[in-house]
């Protein structure tokens, strides 16, 4: 019975620290409250939106280029594979010590990581096209790049919305260690229980899984919302698209 | 010259040679000469890496593999383990170690039990697809002959599934490493320890890092030889 009410506790008062400012364990300060965690969550998600953006960007035309070409399927997974063996921590931890401090260079990190499952599903969700309907666009006279863009794009967005929320997951989860890099993201009150205590620990750790998980259903919904109707309709006949031997980048563990 | 002297200047020696690792330990640097001197502090935690990968992936495969054999005979149950496992696998492990400490407090046991907790889905997943590929022709000619389900399970579903299943497993263990990089903030060590007392004196970095990358390598060519070895038949590498 005790136990429970020291769980209780334990929650209890990590909700208290995020909704009301109290004295810093240290003593002097002022730590916690929406105001000071709303900073946080704010340099949180800007450095995570502006590392999703510019992987995009990156990744998106890269992989639709050689998912068209059907060249680059060693590149596509190599990628994908180096990826996986180097963890996201140690990535941080080396860029920090080679790179230094900063948001651009946390950013930095951020890009690398949220590249290869963004690259790899784009590559692959282009190249499982069906050759049937990329042979009938051209036969109504489509040129290339509208094949790209009206075909093979439309028709691969469900797989690459799947790695863009891979990354989104996978970056979200790993900017909680940007203060390592002097950036003070939501990881800061768990990475200094000095001052914030166990309370702004566990607090700041709810607010992160929440951020996360919210994210990942966000752009689950999102990718639902560009599935083109058809790959719906034929989903639930069975599906029809050519499955190719390539693995599609599946979700994996968050930092 | 008196032998004090002898011993100062002999000193001195040892002190000039010294300043060059010095400098560049002083200067957070990538110095050979002091990670020659200072590899035994990574033992311990390399171990203790070690250990909370083995034992997690373990654990993990155990109750993964178990909950995919009752799913394989009642196949409703595929969705909800895969949904309940999949929200596990999304709360980020930084938060998942501290979420836990209420229940098992600071230590080994609060790594093992989040780590685990990753692992489920990928070794999941991984049995489920392995046991719904092999081809119902197989099936139905050792139905044919006789085998009952139990039989048939243990003699050609799983050997069939095995690929699938160790590929699993691999893939669970590379992440393992890397997770297991944060099991410090869970009061459990392992080279994540090391990591965060100086991250910003390369040499340790680069040390303490090298070691997870070449874990988890190490790691993943060992259960890559454990599937050519028992699956002979099937020389396909696995993603």
């Amino acid at each position: 019975m005790s136990t429970t009410i020291a769980l209780l506790g334990d929650f209890g008062d990590a909700v208290q620290f995020i909704f009301q400012e109290r004295e810093s364990v240290g003593g002097g300060v002022q730590v916690g409250g929406p105001e000071e965690l709303w900073g946080f969550a704010k340099t949180h998600l800007l450095v995570s939106l502006a590392a999703m953006l510019i992987a995009s960007a990156i990744s998106v035309p890269i992989g639709l280029y050689l998912g068209h070409k059907g060249k680059g399927e060693f590149l596509a997974i190599s990628v994908s594979n180096v990826g996986r063996a180097v963890p996201a921590v140690v990535l941080v931890f080396f860029l920090v010590a080679y790179l230094g401090n900063g948001f651009l260079n946390i950013t930095v990190v951020l890009v690398a990581l949220a590249i290869p499952p963004i690259l790899t599903n784009t590559y692959v969700g282009t190249a499982q096209v069906d050759r049937d309907i990329v042979d009938a666009a051209r036969g109504m006279g489509m040129k290339s790049s509208q094949i790209v863009r009206q075909v093979r794009l439309p028709l691969a967005m469900p797989t690459i919305f799947a790695g863009i929320r891979t990354s989104a997951v996978s970056v979200l989860a790993t900017a909680t260690i940007g203060p390592y890099a002097d950036v003070k993201t939501l990881g800061w009150p768990i990475l200094t229980p000095q001052t914030y205590g166990f309370s702004g620990q566990l607090g700041a750790a709810l607010l992160v899984a929440l951020i996360t998980l919210l994210a990942d259903a966000g752009i689950g919904y999102l990718q639902h919302v560009v599935t083109p109707k058809g790959i719906k309709l034929a989903g639930e006949q069975g599906p029809t698209r050519r499955r190719l031997a390539l693995p599609t980048r599946r979700r994996e563990a968050a930092t | 010259m008196s032998p004090t002297d002898a011993v100062g200047l002999f000193a001195q020696l040892q002190t000039r040679d010294r300043t060059g690792e010095a400098n560049c330990v002083s200067e957070d640097g990538f110095c050979p000469d002091w990670i020659a001197d200072n590899w035994q502090r990574y033992q311990d935690p390399f171990v203790e890496h070690v250990v909370l990968t083995l034992v997690s992936v373990a654990a993990g495969f155990l109750i993964a593999f178990v909950l995919a054999l009752i799913a394989h005979r009642r196949q409703w149950l595929i969705g909800p383990i895969t949904a309940f496992t999949g929200a596990l696998y999304t709360i980020p492990s930084v938060a998942f170690f501290f979420l836990l400490q209420p229940f098992t407090g600071l230590g080994k046991t609060t790594a093992i039990v989040a780590l685990t907790c990753y692992t489920l889905l990928i070794i999941f997943r991984n049995v489920t697809t392995g046991l719904q590929a092999v081809p119902a022709e197989a099936k139905d000619a050792a139905r044919g002959m006789g085998l009952t389900e139990n039989q048939l399970l243990a003699r050609v579903e799983l050997p069939l599934a095995a690929p699938e299943i160790l590929a699993g497993l691999r893939i669970a263990t590379t992440t393992t490493v890397g997770l297991a990089a944060l099991a410090f903030l869970a009061g459990a060590g392992g080279l994540g320890a090391e990591l965060d007392q100086q991250p910003y004196f390369k040499s340790n970095v680069v040390v303490a890092g090298g070691l997870c990358v070449l874990l988890a390598a190490v790691l993943d060519v060992m259960i890559l030889a454990v599937q050519r070895f028992t699956t002979p038949w099937q020389r396909a590498s696995a993603s």
